[in-house]
C-alpha cells in the first residue's frame, strides 16, 4: 500500500493551499482530486473554442496576502490583474461609473447625490476601520470556547481584549454589520437609490438573504474583507482566470514536493481505533497516511467520507442542521463585441471591472422575494465581469467572455426542477441584460449555465452552496462548521478539515487551508513532544 | 516653448486625464486614463505603446565612426556588428559615468546613439582628425515603443522580420507604407520593440500600429507606468539613480559603472586593447577593489513591513507609484550602509522593491539590511534583503 504523511482529499483551492503548506513543512503529501483537473470551483475552461470561462467562480476575491508570500506564488506565475473600474447601470440610462481616480469617483457620486459624496468617504473609512479590526480573525484559528484548556482560555481572553481595544464607534459598527441588515447600515450614509443598490449587492452574494434581512450586514462585511495590493475591499482578476490561479497553486504545491493525482475520487477515509489511517479510492485502491485532510464541504467531510456512526451524535445533528441553501448560478456568455449602454455606448472603460445589475435595494429585495417562495428571480441580481477586457487571452481578438453571477436561483425550486428550468432561467438573465444594454442578445455567440444543482453535481458543493455552508452568524467563527469543531480537527484523530466550510469561510481566500495546515503541523509537533 | 512629439496628435486624442508632464523639453502623457497601474498591466500581460520620442538622438557616421566610438564608449562597440544595438555608457577620465544610452549600429559606418541629456559637444569636441560626422537628429525621428508579451505577434504582422529579431537586434521594414527601423529594445524589461520613424511619417506609423493592435488588449501607457516598469526591470534613470559626473559638484554625486552594477559590460576587458576614456581608472577600480557601492535590488520583508504599520494602527500602504528619492539603508547594527534611490510596490512581484546602493561587502544576494521608511511621522527601519537585478526578468524578454 502506498503511504504518505498526509493525504488531502479534494484539489480545490483550499485543498491545494493546505497540501502546499504541509509539503512545505516537509510532509510527504498527496492531493487527491476526483475530477480531471484541480481547482474545485476555481477553474477556467475552454468551454467554447478559444473562449475561456471561469466556469463557477469569477474573481480572486479574498485571497490572504500571506499565502502569496509564504507559498512563493509569484515564482509560479501568480499575476493578479487590476480591474480598474466598476459600473452600475440604472434604469432609463442612469448609471454610476467608478474608476481608480478617487476624486473623479466622488464627483461621479455627487452627480447623483451631493450628500453621498462625502457619505461615500465616511462609509469607506468606517468600513475600513471595522475590516481592520476583524481582518486578523481571518488569520487566526478560532479559540475553542467550550474548552477548559488554559491555552484556549488565554486565546479567548486575547480576543476579548482585542475587542475592548476598539473605539466605540468601530465596535458598534462591527456589531451592527455582524447582526443587522445591510440596508439599515447603508441608509445611514446614502440617499442615492442606485448607489445603495450597488453597495447592497455585496450583502447578498451567495446567501439566501435579502439586503433588508438581518444577517445581510455580515455578508456585506465579509465581502469587504478582501484586499488587493493593500486596497481593502477590492478584488483582482487572476491571469487566466481563477483556473489560472489554482494552476499556480498546484505548481507551488508540487514545487514544495506535494504530489497531485487527478481522476482519483476518494470513497472513504480509513480509520482504525478512532484514528485515520488513510483513504480508499472509488476503484478500491487504498493509500495509507498519518494525516487525512478533507477539503470537501462539512456534509461530505462528516457524513460521507466517514461513517456518521463514528461521530458523536450532537456533531452529526449539527452538521445536518447546517444551512447550505445555494441560491447562486453562473451564466457565462461568449460575446461578439462589447455591450452598448444607451447613454455611454461601448466605451471599453465601462467594462474593465465588475458591472453590477442591482439598481436599487428594492430591486434586490424583490429578487429575494422570489427565492423565499421557491422561485428563481424574475428580475435577477447579476454581478457581471467581461473578463477579456482585463485579460485579452480569454477570448479571440475583439471578442469577449462575460461572466454573470446570478441571484436568486434557489437550489430547491418549489414547482419545478433545475433540469427543466436551467435555460428558462438563463433566458431571464439574458432578458435582464437586454433591459440595461439594448441589443445585448445580438452579441451572444454562446451561453453556459450552471445552476446550484449543476454546481453540486459537477464539483460536489452540497446544494450548490458556493461557500460550503452559508454565511450566517450561527455558522461562523466558533461555530463553523459546528460548535466545538471550528479548529480544523474532527473526532477522529488524524482526520482534519480544511474546506470553505471551516473558518473563516468561502470565497477564493485560502485561509481555511492555511490555518488547517498550521493546526495539523502544531498537533504533529505536540505529539512529538516538541 | 515646450515642444510636442511627432505623435502628439495621437497621444493627445487618447489622453483622457488631461495629465501631462515635461520630458526633455517635450510635453508627454503622464497617464492616459485613471489608472497608471492598468496601463502597466497592459505591458506585463498584453502590450503597451509608449511615445519615447523626446530622447536625444545623434547620428554618428563616417569611415572612422566605429574607431571613434570605441574610444568614447566604455563598452566595446566593436562587439556590436551592424544590425545590432548595444546598451552602453560613457565615462570621464576618472572613470565616473557621464551617461548611459542605447546605440544602434545601423550600417557599417553609421550609428544612432540615444541619450537622455544633450551630449553633442562631449562627442563632437573629441572627433579630432577622424573621419566622423555627428549630427543631432533628435527632432527628425519619432520613436514608438511597443512592449509586452504580445508585442512580437502584433509587430510581425507589420514587419515580418521582427519574428526572428534577437534581443538587441535591429531590422528595417515598412509600417503604413513608411520606412521604419525596428529595434528589439525598450525600457520595460519585457519582450518589446522600438519603432524609429521619420517625423513626417510618425502619425502614419502610429495609425498602422494602432489599427493592428485593435482587439488585442493593447493600451498606450504614460510616464507613470514607464517608471514602474523600469524599476522592476532594474533599468536605471539618470537624475534618479545616478547623476552625470560632468555636472556633479562632488564625488558623492558621481558613480562608476562598477558601482552602478554594470560590471557585465566589461567582461573580456583584458582581451580588449581599446584605449577608451576612463579605462585606466576603471582598471584600477577593478584591481584595487575601490568601488564604494554596488547597485542592487532590495526586496522588503513583507512581514516586517506589515508589522511596522500595524503597530501604528495603520493599513500598510502598497503604493505602486515609484518614489525617486534617497532612502537610507542600514545594517543590523543600524550603521548606514547605503541608500535606495527608487522604490515602489511591485504588482507582479507582490513586494516592495527598491534600487539601492549598498557597500560592496553587502551586495551578495540574500544579505540582510534595513530600509528606512517613515511611519506615523517617525523613522522606522524595516528589514529587507539584497537581490540580484533585474528583480523582474521574464524569459520572454530575451527568448
Amino acid at each position: 500500500m502506498d503511504r504518505y504523511d498526509a493525504i488531502v482529499v479534494g484539489g480545490g483551492h483550499n485543498g491545494l493551499v493546505n497540501g502546499a503548506y504541509l509539503a512545505r513543512a516537509g510532509l510527504r503529501t498527496l492531493v487527491l482530486e476526483r475530477r480531471h483537473l484541480v481547482g474545485g470551483a476555481a477553474i477556467t475552461e475552454e468551454l467554447h473554442p478559444s473562449y475561456w470561462f471561469t466556469t463557477f467562480s469569477y474573481a480572486l476575491s479574498l485571497l490572504r496576502p500571506q499565502i502569496i508570500q509564504e507559498l512563493e506564488l509569484t515564482k509560479h506565475g501568480f499575476l493578479p490583474l487590476l480591474m480598474p473600474a466598476r459600473f452600475a447601470p440604472g434604469d432609463d440610462g442612469e448609471y454610476l461609473l467608478f474608476n481608480r481616480d478617487r476624486d473623479e469617483t466622488l464627483r461621479e457620486i455627487a452627480r447623483l447625490s451631493p450628500h453621498d459624496a462625502d457619505g461615500y468617504e465616511q462609509y469607506g473609512h468606517d468600513l475600513d476601520r471595522v475590516c481592520q479590526a476583524i481582518r486578523p480573525l481571518l488569520d487566526t484559528v478560532p479559540p475553542d470556547i467550550f474548552s477548559d484548556d488554559p491555552e484556549e482560555v488565554v486565546a479567548l481572553a486575547a480576543l476579548g481584549s482585542r475587542l475592548r481595544s476598539l473605539d466605540k464607534r468601530t465596535l458598534h459598527n462591527a456589531v451592527r454589520l455582524l447582526t443587522g441588515s445591510a440596508a439599515d447600515f447603508l441608509d445611514d450614509y446614502f440617499d442615492s437609490t442606485l448607489l445603495k443598490g450597488y453597495l447592497a449587492s455585496s450583502s447578498i452574494i451567495g446567501s439566501k438573504v435579502g439586503p433588508r434581512s438581518q444577517g445581510s450586514g455580515l455578508v456585506l462585511l465579509f465581502h469587504s474583507l478582501g484586499e488587493h495590493d493593500g486596497d481593502y475591499g477590492t478584488w483582482a482578476f487572476h491571469k487566466g482566470g481563477n483556473g489560472g490561479f489554482t494552476q499556480v497553486l498546484a505548481r507551488a504545491a508540487e514545487a514544495f514536493g506535494a504530489e497531485i493525482r487527478t481522476e482519483s475520487p476518494v470513497e472513504r477515509v480509513l480509520t482504525r481505533d478512532g484514528e485515520a489511517t488513510g483513504v480508499a479510492l472509488a476503484d478500491g485502491t487504498e493509500i495509507g497516511a498519518d494525516v487525512v485532510v478533507s477539503a470537501l464541504d462539512p456534509r461530505r467531510t462528516f457524513l460521507e467520507l466517514v461513517d456518521p456512526r463514528e461521530m458523536p451524535d450532537d456533531l452529526v445533528e449539527d452538521i445536518r442542521r447546517l444551512k447550505f441553501q445555494g441560491v447562486s448560478s453562473k451564466v457565462n456568455f461568449a460575446l461578439d463585441g462589447l455591450p452598448e449602454h444607451p447613454v455611454l455606448g461601448t466605451r471599453p472603460d465601462l467594462y474593465r471591472g465588475f458591472m453590477n445589475i442591482g439598481p436599487s435595494i428594492d430591486y434586490l429585495e424583490h429578487a429575494f422575494d422570489d427565492a423565499k417562495y421557491g422561485r428563481y428571480s424574475d428580475h435577477p441580481y447579476i454581478d457581471c465581469a467581461i473578463q477579456s477586457t482585463i485579460d485579452p487571452d480569454m477570448a479571440p481578438p475583439g471578442k469577449h467572455v462575460l461572466s454573470c453571477f446570478v441571484q436568486y436561483t434557489p437550489y430547491e425550486l418549489r414547482a419545478s426542477g433545475w433540469d427543466a428550468e436551467r435555460e428558462p432561467m438563463a433566458d431571464r438573465v439574458q432578458a435582464t441584460l437586454e433591459r440595461f444594454f439594448p441589443g445585448f442578445g445580438d452579441l451572444v455567440l454562446h451561453r453556459e449555465v450552471q445552476t446550484p444543482l449543476d454546481i453540486e453535481r459537477t464539483i460536489g458543493l452540497s446544494e450548490g452552496s458556493i461557500f460550503a455552508g452559508e454565511f450566517l452568524a450561527p455558522q461562523m467563527f466558533f461555530f463553523r462548521p459546528a460548535p466545538g469543531w471550528s479548529q480544523y480537527r474532527t473526532p477522529i484523530a488524524g482526520y482534519y478539515q480544511c474546506g470553505s466550510g471551516t473558518h473563516p469561510g468561502g470565497c477564493v481566500m485560502g485561509a481555511p487551508g492555511r490555518l488547517a495546515a498550521r493546526q495539523i503541523l502544531g498537533d504533529r509537533s505536540r505529539a512529538r513532544g516538541e | 516653448m515646450i515642444r510636442t512629439t511627432p505623435f502628439h496628435e495621437r497621444t493627445s486624442a487618447l489622453n483622457e486625464t488631461g495629465l501631462w508632464q515635461h520630458w526633455s523639453g517635450h510635453v508627454v502623457v503622464t497617464r492616459y486614463q485613471a489608472s497608471d497601474k492598468f496601463e502597466y498591466f497592459a505591458v506585463r500581460n498584453s502590450a503597451g505603446i509608449f511615445d519615447t520620442s523626446p530622447l536625444y538622438k545623434y547620428r554618428i557616421a563616417g569611415r572612422d565612426a566605429e574607431r571613434f566610438l570605441s574610444g568614447m564608449l566604455a563598452r566595446d562597440i566593436r562587439r556590436c556588428p551592424p544590425g545590432n544595438a548595444q546598451y552602453t555608457t560613457w565615462l570621464d577620465e576618472r572613470g565616473f559615468v557621464l551617461e548611459d544610452g542605447v546605440i544602434q549600429h545601423r550600417a557599417p559606418d553609421e550609428f544612432l546613439l540615444t541619450a537622455a541629456e544633450p551630449n553633442f559637444a562631449w562627442f563632437a569636441d573629441r572627433v579630432g582628425r577622424l573621419a566622423v560626422t555627428i549630427e543631432e537628429v533628435s527632432l527628425d525621428i519619432g520613436t514608438l515603443a511597443v512592449q509586452g508579451p504580445r508585442s512580437r505577434d502584433l509587430l510581425r504582422r507589420l514587419v515580418p522580420s521582427v519574428s526572428e529579431l534577437p534581443f538587441f537586434g535591429i531590422t528595417t521594414g515598412t509600417i503604413g507604407g513608411r520606412g521604419v527601423t525596428v529595434s528589439r529594445t525598450g525600457y520595460t524589461g519585457d519582450l518589446g520593440y522600438e519603432i524609429w520613424v521619420d517625423t513626417p511619417d510618425a502619425t502614419t506609423a502610429w495609425d498602422a500600429v494602432w489599427d493592428a493592435a485593435d482587439g488585442y488588449g493593447v493600451l498606450p501607457y504614460g510616464m507613470g507606468a514607464l517608471y514602474m516598469l523600469r524599476i522592476e526591470a532594474g533599468l536605471l534613470l539618470l537624475g534618479a539613480d545616478f547623476d552625470s559626473s560632468r555636472f556633479a559638484f562632488n564625488d558623492a554625486h558621481r558613480s562608476t559603472p562598477l558601482e552602478l552594477g554594470w560590471a557585465w559590460m566589461f567582461k573580456g576587458l583584458e582581451d580588449d586593447d581599446r584605449p577608451f576614456i576612463g579605462r585606466r581608472a576603471l582598471e584600477r577600480e577593478r584591481a584595487d577593489k575601490t568601488s564604494r557601492w554596488r547597485m542592487v535590488g532590495l526586496v522588503v520583508d513583507w512581514e516586517d513591513y506589515e508589522r511596522a504599520y500595524s503597530e501604528a494602527g495603520l493599513i500598510p500602504p502598497k503604493d505602486h507609484r515609484p518614489v525617486h528619492e534617497d532612502w537610507m539603508v542600514y545594517d543590523a547594527d543600524r550603521s548606514r550602509v547605503g541608500y535606495a534611490t527608487s522604490i515602489m510596490y511591485s504588482p507582479v512581484l507582490q513586494q516592495h522593491i527598491a534600487l539601492a546602493r549598498v557597500r560592496p561587502d553587502l551586495a551578495r544576494p540574500g544579505s540582510r539590511v534595513f530600509l528606512e521608511f517613515t511611519v506615523d511621522h517617525h523613522y522606522e527601519q524595516v528589514a529587507a534583503h539584497v537581490a540580484r537585478l533585474p528583480l523582474y526578468n521574464p524569459e520572454r524578454k530575451t527568448a
